[in-house]
């Protein structure tokens, strides 16, 4: 299906130094076009101890074609693991980000690969807009040997070193030290970059949480922690979880900015915003205000401690991708069809690489014994029980 | 060359060769050298009744001449330094505190977090004055969070830098457990090989004079189990200087155990730059009739009780296993090959301790070798009581050790 997004545009001149969105008269090449176009974010932001940035979200229609593909790519991918997940070659926990793609989105598109992002275990799509392949999560998914972690994580373990993803942790708030530990790093190295560090409602109840902050606060790092309130701690709502559910302003002495996190504008204003403010003057909290159509994972119907009108109410009124859809059909930057041909090449691309990844191979049993420890002890596989060793000496 | 092993002493293969990158060529100092094994640290005083105390000041007395048949092992003096150069004396918290400076010169990535050790000199002056020579933001002051504080040394290191965290006491790492055992240990396994975790967890632990049940914690026993961290003890000036600087170059996660008791220990080190290797177990004195493991200050004990052994015309064999995970197989195993009996000394207490693991360890390896079941002597299952009789009762004291042995070789 050949997209073709050429179309004559002889009177664009006329509108090129527009700065204010109008509806354009005629397409134009869309994939390479970086006009600038401002919007404006559907809910203001709210902040603690800082001023907020403005609503005013400058943007072009190449990046809300890159936001709807990416994020119709990341939505699939939720889907097709949850069959997977049934048809049981996904096996233990599936945590599933679908309805949240706007942060993972929005987020990359303010900040370069030299910054760290870590996250918890929720992290399939955080890995793909860092620069993660399909086949990688499906791979690492199913425990196959392409993988990103070569099989041996799982779900809970996306890593990608070289473009600063760190992760991928199951234990609910420990990522948050690592997070300061990583923008630590950044300061000591003078990197002029900073760290994402992502947790839920349900984590910032963790003491941890305040401690590295605190650490982070006296030591003005560059760390920036995002929580990404999906107003569900599993099973709990945040108002039976948390005395103030105010996350962003939990910080106290910390600067703190609320986020509509489903508007992947918004995200991307806020994180440009926190950068600045974390590169000059140390940590700030951001949270961002976002729903997942999900249960907390594959286990959890996610039914049982909200109703089914909540899930669709939200689905209707504030689901990301149709969001980003509406702005691009009402400033006429793609027709509908070409938007529903891109969902469909996605779907394919989703479908190929699973089958693909199907068929790709278990890993080795010798890989049982690598990468427990860094070469330094020169044995590369040590029997469990002692009796059948074979060691390679260097 | 590669060969493959099958059966016993299938870990001999770990320490049979130098097989870490970052033993330099220049080192002449190898623990397994003859004269290293006569070394008895030379602050350590007899007193008659059996108690052993360490002598504070530098008047140092021959703990040998307080006994009537001096023990094969030779003085004291020059025993750790080469011929050549005469090398320099100092107490163990020095020791270590020298290593860390020389890895901290040497690599702009070593750091040091921890409670105190920056500006107060750190509580057992392990970090005295680096904090003025390297600045705040290498040698940093922690607020009261071992849990955070683990962690963000966890992640500092999964971009390369080369943290050394402090414990003040072991026992406080245990609010650091989750991150210890989940992020430090198996972040390099779960993230397939794309990060390493270059960290150094340190600290004294141990029990002291009269410290209390909560701050005479032994935490090897714990952290044992934990897949993909080393961990070492280290008993004297040099090993403690030699093991620092190992822990700071390994790309592996390491904890050290110091011992709060041994902090004064006074020795003569060399003055070149040297490493002991972190996998090797050192052999204090060789030996014919039984086979002694220890490890950290119950060494002291166990070279204590081998002078009366001697006396009574024993010949034990006294190994510092130094390294708790992995255990040295290779040298225990030769040693229990020649003896054919074992005791084992630990601070740990008897269930899932130290000495519980390198029980079975050895069983399951050496079974064919023993004459005798394995006598494992541990500290009693009980929290550490205040009172100083009771504390003494805890711990292994030599002339149990002494019995032990004399139980052993009938």
């Amino acid at each position: 299906m050949a997209l073709s997004y050429l179309r004559s545009s002889s009177s664009r001149s006329v509108n090129l130094l527009k700065p204010l969105s109008s509806s354009l008269p005629l397409r134009r090449p869309i994939s390479t076009d970086t006009t600038p176009i401002t919007v404006e974010t559907s809910v203001p932001f709210t902040s603690h101890q800082c001023d907020a940035p403005s609503r005013s979200v400058e943007t072009n229609p190449k990046e809300l074609l890159t936001f709807f593909r990416d994020m119709a790519l990341m939505r699939r991918m939720e889907i097709a693991a949850d069959s997977l997940y049934k048809a049981k070659f996904i096996r233990g926990f599936c945590h599933l980000y679908d309805g949240q793609e706007a942060v993972a989105v929005g987020m990359e598109a303010a900040i370069t690969k030299k910054d760290c992002i870590i996250t918890a275990y929720r992290d399939h799509c955080t890995f793909i807009g860092r620069g993660g392949t399909l086949l990688e999560v499906f791979a690492e998914l199913m425990g196959r040997q392409a993988g990103c972690s070569k099989g041996k994580g799982g779900s809970m373990h996306f890593y990608k070193k070289d473009s600063n993803f760190y992760g991928g942790h199951g234990i609910v708030g420990a990522q948050v030290p690592l997070g300061c530990g990583l923008a630590f790093a950044q300061k000591y190295s003078k990197d002029e970059t900073v760290t994402f560090a992502l947790y839920g409602d349900g984590a910032a109840n963790q003491g941890q949480l305040f401690e590295a902050l605190n650490i982070s606060a006296l030591w003005d790092l560059p760390a920036i922690l995002v929580c990404e309130n999906n107003h569900y701690g599993m099973g709990t709502a945040e108002w039976r979880a948390a005395k103030s559910p105010a996350y962003y302003k939990r910080g106290d002495y910390v600067p703190g900015l609320k986020v509509d996190g489903m508007d992947a504008l918004a995200v991307k204003q806020a994180c440009k915003f926190a950068k600045e403010h974390a590169l000059k003057n140390g940590p700030i909290i951001l949270e961002m205000d976002t729903y997942r159509y999900h249960g907390h994972s594959m286990s959890d119907p996610g039914s049982t401690y909200r109703t089914r009108d909540e899930i669709s109410g939200v689905r209707q009124e504030r689901d990301p991708i149709e969001r980003i859809r509406k702005l691009i059909l009402s400033h006429d930057l793609a027709t509908e069809e070409e938007l529903k041909d891109i969902e469909k090449e996605v779907r394919k691309e989703v479908d190929d690489t699973i089958t693909q990844a199907k068929e790709s191979p278990m890993p080795e049993p010798s890989k049982l014994f690598t990468n427990v420890y860094a070469k330094g002890l020169g044995v590369e596989s040590f029997g469990a029980d002692r009796k059948e060793v074979r060691a390679t000496l260097p | 060359m590669a060969a493959i092993f099958q059966g016993v002493g299938a870990a001999a293969t770990l320490s049979s060769s130098p097989s870490n990158s970052f033993v330099p060529k220049k080192f002449l100092t190898s623990p397994r050298r003859s004269f290293c094994v006569r070394k008895v640290p030379s602050s350590v005083v007899v007193r008659s009744d059996g108690s052993v105390n360490f002598d504070l000041n530098s008047k140092s007395r021959r703990a040998q001449q307080l006994v009537a048949n001096a023990v094969a092992t030779k003085a004291d003096s020059s025993a750790a330094s080469s011929s050549s150069n005469p090398g320099h004396e100092l107490l163990l918290f020095e020791a270590l505190r020298e290593g860390l400076e020389e890895e901290m010169e040497r690599d702009p990535c070593v750091c040091v977090m921890g409670e105190d050790v920056g500006h107060y000199g750190g509580s057992y002056k392990v970090t005295k004055d680096l904090a003025k020579k390297f600045g705040d933001l290498r040698v940093l002051d922690t607020p009261i969070a071992e849990n955070s504080f683990t962690g963000m040394g966890i992640g500092a290191a999964m971009t390369g830098l080369r943290p050394v965290v402090e414990g003040m006491n072991m026992g406080f790492l245990l609010l650091a457990f989750n991150q210890i055992s989940n992020n430090c240990g198996m972040l390099h396994y779960t993230s397939g090989g794309q990060f390493t975790i270059p960290i150094v967890i340190r600290g004294p632990g141990g029990v002291g004079r009269q410290l209390g049940a909560e701050h005479s914690q032994r935490l090897e026993s714990y952290f044992q189990s934990i897949p993909g961290i080393q961990m070492v003890a280290c008993s004297t000036p040099y090993n403690a200087k030699g093991l620092m600087k190992a822990a700071i170059r390994s790309e592996n996660p390491v904890i050290l155990f110091e011992h709060v008791l041994l902090y004064n220990l006074k020795e003569r080190i060399p003055d070149e730059d040297y490493i002991c290797n972190l996998e090797e177990a050192e052999m204090v004195r060789p030996g014919e009739h039984v086979t002694i493991l220890t490890y950290s200050r119950m060494r002291y004990h166990v070279m204590q009780a081998a002078k009366t052994l001697v006396n009574k015309g024993y010949d034990p064999e006294v190994i510092d296993i130094r390294s708790l995970k992995p255990f040295d197989l290779y040298t225990i195993g030769n040693s229990v090959k020649k003896t054919h009996r074992v005791v084992i000394v630990e601070e740990c207490m008897r269930t899932g301790g130290i000495g519980a693991s390198l029980t079975a360890a050895i069983t399951e390896n050496f079974n064919d070798y023993l004459d005798a079941p394995i006598m494992c002597l541990s500290s009693q299952d009980v929290p550490t009581p205040y009172a100083g009789t009771l504390e003494e009762w805890t711990v292994v004291q030599p002339a149990q050790i002494v019995t032990a042995v004399e139980q052993l070789c009938q």
